[in-house]
């Protein structure tokens, strides 16, 4: 395993990844942007036609995923009205921006040979600029954020976590979570 | 436009006290976000210092919480939504609020 690091003379963000790891990227990526089409960021407007025709508006109300609630907080935590309003106006976009960074990773694993059917033996190596890594590292927060959630991962309890036996699917998905932040951490380290 | 008699002075008043009074952006503590990230999402977005932004961090950090910009509601806005981009957890309210 070996996170991102800065290229001496281009000073792009490079890394070199086992087609297992390069694969559970792309499947995590996959994953995301399912997630985020999943629940439809559309306003409950059902029922009045012609404000359907006028769809234009997104949600007004906080998502029942509690992921997605997490990607997509409430901006005004006092004012139900301001936070219907904000949301409507900014959570489409916020999703569909979610869901370009999470492609552009898998576009990129894929451009760098990364092949449908992961075979033994081969590398995949990523040059990201500073526009690409920093859509990585958003992607990253999402998919970490994503984990986090759905583990329960709380402020300082990794006892909790390193007290699993290595069976436990509870304990596999907290070493991806682990690994998301270390190449996280590297990304953010190789850009500075 | 004609020439506001004596008698509309006070709305005039409440206009300065409403921009005395602007909005701030609260980027909230949470267990997932790397300090290293939130630091780059400061330095980076809002173009503080690297000492700026590690202090904001570290105010997030260990006190849960830290306004890392004031301005106008929209501008505000634009903050929050920009925070959610980057995945960290951020509210906007008045900042005389409690």
């Amino acid at each position: 395993m070996s996170g991102f690091r800065r290229h001496r003379r281009s000073g792009d963000s490079v890394a070199t990844f086992t087609v297992f790891e390069a694969d559970l990227l792309r499947s995590l990526a996959a994953q995301l942007i399912e997630l985020l089409r999943n629940e439809s960021a559309t306003s409950a407007t059902a029922g009045d036609p012609l404000e359907e025709l006028l769809d234009f508006s997104g949600p007004t109300t906080a998502p029942e995923d509690p992921v997605l609630a997490r990607l997509f907080p409430t901006a005004y935590p006092d004012d139900p009205e301001s936070a219907g309003d904000f949301r409507r106006f900014t959570e489409s976009a916020l999703r569909d921006g979610k869901a370009a960074a999470a492609a552009s990773i898998i576009d990129t694993l894929e451009e760098a040979g990364l092949p449908a059917e992961p075979e033994d033996g081969l590398f995949i190596d990523v040059e990201l600029d500073r526009a690409a890594a920093m859509t990585w590292m958003r992607s990253f927060t999402d998919m970490r954020l994503a984990i986090a959630t759905r583990l329960g991962v709380e402020e300082g309890d990794e006892e909790r976590w390193a007290a699993l036996s290595d069976e436990d699917p509870q304990a596999q998905v907290h070493d991806i979570y682990d690994w998301l932040g270390y190449l996280q951490e590297t990304l953010v380290q190789s850009v500075r | 436009m004609s020439t506001s008699p004596v008698e509309l002075d006070e709305p005039v008043v409440e206009d300065v006290t409403a921009l005395a009074t602007p909005w701030v952006t609260i980027v909230w503590n949470d267990p997932v976000n790397l300090m290293s990230y939130v630091t780059f999402v400061f330095t980076t977005y809002f173009g503080y210092s690297k000492s700026k932004a590690t202090k904001l961090m570290m105010e997030v950090h260990e006190q849960g919480r830290s306004v890392v910009s004031t301005g106008s509601r929209e501008e505000m806005e634009r903050d929050v939504q920009a925070m959610h981009e980057y995945g960290l957890w951020a509210t906007m309210q008045k900042s005389d609020a409690p």
